[in-house]
């Protein structure tokens, strides 16, 4: 199979798994929903971004030069400013800034 | 027209996000290889932004079907509860059921899990329109993104950082509005825990396990409030 068609066969399992979880509960619960499968939902989605914060930084070199220190600086001030405005999207944008002139300008 | 009105008025505020989510997602595509075609087949038929930006990652990396269906069920497995606590309003939805469950997405979710609908619409065709008017700005803004990535003015060179930046703004807001920090603390340690364990290439599908497990025999330590049925 080449790359492309591969890429498209992923694209589309993507798109397949996504609609089968939206449309599960009307096919599956139609009268209660099981007490486990309410506590996942109450308690994975935190797990969930913890776990994608660390995939984020998974190629981080922490070891060598610069160490990460981009990552840490742009991250902690993401948490900061968040903590402070509670604006998604004004956390994102800054944080996002800080770390393309730190790579490009500082390191 | 006046549900029409209506429902874009309402779809206001998910319009700037979206639409900058989205260039982020449609930059991050062309940067990895994925150009318009690419960014305009994943906004149209996945639509899930946390899952489209992991997505490209998973794309440009070849990763197994496997993987890919993990990780889609553990990204977007909250979108199951979403819906459940939507089923008593599409349940009934007639010709639009099908779309309004396709595009819940947490946005959408988000203003419409209160099922307040304006005096004088049709309710159906309400939440309907809202939906599309998600879609439509998720769609403009990847496809912008995919079209301008190549004639920035400036180097685009660590925009990736968004998606790190849009992962951990969303971890300190639920942290901040959470009163119990266990779920988050075993997501962030027990895929460290894996990273280290399994190396960069194949730690997803382990930590996933390992949350899953943990989270199960923590169940009785976990206050979650009263577990309510639907």
């Amino acid at each position: 199979m080449s790359s492309a068609a591969y890429s498209a066969l992923l694209v589309a399992v993507m798109s397949a798994v996504t609609i089968l979880l939206r449309a599960a509960p009307f096919l599956i619960f139609k009268k209660k929903t099981p007490a486990y499968v309410m506590y996942l939902g109450k308690v994975l989605p935190a797990a969930i971004i913890g776990m994608l914060v660390v995939y984020c930084l998974k190629d981080v070199k922490i070891v060598s030069a610069p160490f990460g220190a981009p990552e840490l600086i742009a991250g902690l001030l993401v948490v900061g400013l968040h903590a402070w405005k509670r604006n998604i999207l004004l956390s994102i944008l800054a944080g996002t800034a800080a770390y393309m002139l730190l790579t490009q300008l500082v390191f | 027209m006046k549900t029409v009105k209506a429902a874009f008025m309402k779809s206001l505020p998910v319009m700037a996000g979206y639409i900058i989510l989205g260039i982020g997602f449609g930059i991050l595509a062309d940067h990895a290889g994925y150009g318009f075609l690419w960014v305009l087949a994943m906004s149209l038929f996945i639509f899930a932004g946390s899952m489209q930006y992991v997505g490209i990652g998973l794309l440009a990396g070849g990763a197994s079907v496997l993987t890919v269906i993990l990780t889609t069920v553990m990204v977007n497995a909250r979108h199951l509860f979403y819906s459940i606590s939507m089923l008593r309003y599409y349940r009934n939805a007639g010709p639009y059921k099908p779309y309004l469950i396709f595009s819940l997405t947490d946005e959408t979710y988000s203003l419409l899990c209160d099922g307040k609908v304006p005096e004088g619409t049709d309710p159906d065709r309400y939440r309907f329109l809202v939906s599309l008017f998600n879609h439509s700005y998720w769609v403009l803004g990847s496809v912008i993104g995919s079209l301008i990535s190549n004639i920035l003015p400036f180097s685009s060179a660590g925009i990736e950082f968004s998606m790190t930046a849009l992962f951990i703004a969303s971890f300190t807001e639920q942290w901040i509005t959470t009163q119990d920090h266990v779920p988050a603390i075993t997501g962030l340690l027990g895929t460290l825990l894996c990273l280290v364990a399994f190396g960069p290439e194949r730690f997803l599908i382990p930590a996933m396990l390992l949350i899953t497990l943990l989270l199960t025999l923590f169940r009785n330590r976990i206050s979650t409030g009263k577990e309510a049925n639907t």
